[in-house]
């Protein structure tokens, strides 16, 4: 299922030229933003959990998973390169298999381990919250970059609506709708992280096996789906 | 007129020029600022999808619909409340629904100018007879319109139903006025932002999230450090930090001089001296952007 060649191109449209540097300012923020925080207040544990869950686990992850997710295949369908990758004797699903890993991977790199730095540098690790927010970012980097590349199958304007997701849905809606909390990669990620951390300072709407069931079905189900999108996918002209 | 040019040809080459009529051009030429309006409104159509397909007109319109849908509802509450005041002023409107402004920048900045750059028609451009500052112009021109009519619209429903409901005349064409410098502001700075970030990635989608991570990330940022500053009881930072987001600069200008109130938590306003310094930073911006667009289009695809 997985080829290294395919891999090794999407990494190159990931990370190639200046494109590292998009993905790799939000990390850096997010650190000297805590930095910036350890300066101001000192080590709290309360602090520390609403920088890491308001700002990597809410903002960070899902955009830097947007990025990733679409960017994976989006610009390739996009300018028509794609028609080369599918003309070779490849499995379709197989390509979208490694389009995922490759996805994950980089969602991964640039979201869970800044924001284990940044826990470090917050409280130390103080009641395992940059531990727990960590797990958070590794468990969400994978349903987003499934649903994030279903996305970018889909649709031209996967990014604008991958963010649309992320921002509208998950923040606007979520503090406002209690019914569309169930429905947020976040919440279901954070369901994991509560059990890592224990204590009330990470909190989620939905307990731990809906998450779990409801991670592992959106993965799968993305995949799958976004794998049939590649087989029948029409190659139409510039809007 | 196909007239037979008799041509000197050496005996037996059967060679020769045809004339086929084409003719010059003798009608009126249209010129320079011709050029540089039709490239405006032409841009200013495209960023609301008019002229272009169905389906790139569902984002904008359905973003233009979210901005003005909430101002509708609030001019209802406050006509069946019999309010004396509309719910939310005009200056707080877009500093509320910053995000649905941002996410219209980010879709259509790249729209605008990365598609020329990606699809090679820059110097298309330049074949005809206006320079790199008439594309410029244009392009800003016409965005900074575009979020204009994004961000005045709602006020503009604000308005005319708060003089429906008969809420004081002067007062609320004094508070609308404000409201509509504070948007206009907004407009060329977010404009100027956008297309600077939009012309450096000629992919559409990292365009996109560049954008998005300028405007919403770093207003997130910000907040965040202000709701720590205020809870560490540093409030006077707060002023200073809010000088580092496109959205929290504008807040600061609007509630130095315009009679807002800043949404920052604590809503410390900043002292005059601040404001001053708010103003210089949003119109430094905005040349700077400006000035960036100019260099990056000096030696594009020239």
């Amino acid at each position: 299922m997985y080829d290294p060649t395919v891999a090794r191109l999407t990494y190159r449209a990931l990370l190639g030229r200046r494109r590292a540097l998009i993905l790799g300012a939000l990390p850096l923020l997010l650190i000297v933003l805590s930095v910036a925080v350890r300066a101001l207040t000192g080590a709290d544990d309360q602090t520390a959990a609403d920088v890491l869950g308001g700002f990597a686990i809410a903002t960070m992850v899902p955009i830097i998973g947007v990025i990733a997710g679409t960017g994976a295949i989006g610009p390739e369908i996009d300018d028509g390169s794609v028609v080369y990758l599918l003309s070779k004797p490849l499995k379709r699903p197989a390509i979208i298999f490694t389009k995922l890993i490759v996805a994950i991977a980089v969602t991964m790199v640039f979201s869970a381990v800044p924001t284990l730095i940044a826990g470090l540098i917050l409280n130390g690790n103080g009641q395992q919250i940059a531990v727990a927010y960590t797990v958070a970012a590794l468990v969400s980097s994978i349903a987003y970059s499934a649903l994030f590349l279903l996305l970018g199958t889909v649709s031209r304007h996967a990014v604008v609506f991958g963010l649309v997701y992320a921002l509208v849905w998950e923040a606007l809606f979520g503090s406002l709708v209690p019914g569309a909390r169930t429905l947020s990669v976040q919440q279901w990620s954070l369901a994991v992280a509560h059990k890592i951390a224990g204590g009330d300072l990470v909190t989620s709407q939905v307990s731990l096996t809906t998450a779990t069931v409801l991670l592992v079905v959106v993965t799968v189900l993305a995949t799958w789906y976004a794998g049939q999108k590649l087989r029948t996918l029409k190659l139409a002209g510039e809007e | 007129m196909a007239v037979e040019q008799p041509l000197t040809t050496p005996a037996g080459d059967q060679t020769r020029i045809h004339d086929i009529g084409y003719r010059g051009y003798d009608g009126p030429r249209l010129g320079r600022a011709y050029a540089r309006l039709s490239l405006y409104s032409q841009s200013l159509r495209g960023a609301y999808g008019l002229g272009r397909s169905a389906k790139s007109k569902v984002l904008p319109m359905l973003l233009f619909t979210v901005m003005c849908v909430p101002a509708a509802i609030m001019v209802a509450v406050a006509v069946a409340t019999k309010a004396h005041e509309l719910p939310v002023a005009y200056t707080r409107y877009a500093i509320m629904m910053q995000a649905v402004i941002s996410l219209y920048v980010a879709a259509q900045a790249p729209q605008a100018v990365s598609r020329d750059l990606r699809f090679k028609t820059v110097p298309l451009y330049f074949s005809r007879p206006i320079e790199t500052a008439d594309y410029v112009r244009a392009k800003f021109a016409s965005l900074a319109s575009a979020i204009f009519i994004l961000t005045a619209a709602p006020l503009l429903v604000m308005y005319v139903g708060a003089l429906l409901s008969k809420l004081g005349f002067a007062h609320q064409t004094k508070e609308f006025a404000e409201g509509l410098v504070s948007v206009a502001l907004l407009s060329l700075l977010f404009a100027g932002i956008g297309l600077v970030i939009a012309a450096v990635t000629p992919r559409r989608g990292f365009g996109i999230a560049a954008v998005i991570a300028v405007l919403i990330i770093s207003y997130g940022a910000v907040s965040t450090l202000q709701a720590i500053a205020d809870v560490q009881n540093h409030t006077s930072a707060i002023p200073w930090i809010g000088l580092f987001s496109p959205v929290t600069l504008i807040d600061g200008v609007q509630s130095a001089f315009l009679g807002a109130t800043a949404r920052n938590p604590g809503a410390i306003n900043p002292s005059s001296g601040q404001g001053v310094l708010y103003v210089l930073v949003v119109l430094g911006l905005i040349a700077g952007s400006y000035g960036l667009l100019m260099r990056r289009y000096k030696k594009v695809g020239l």
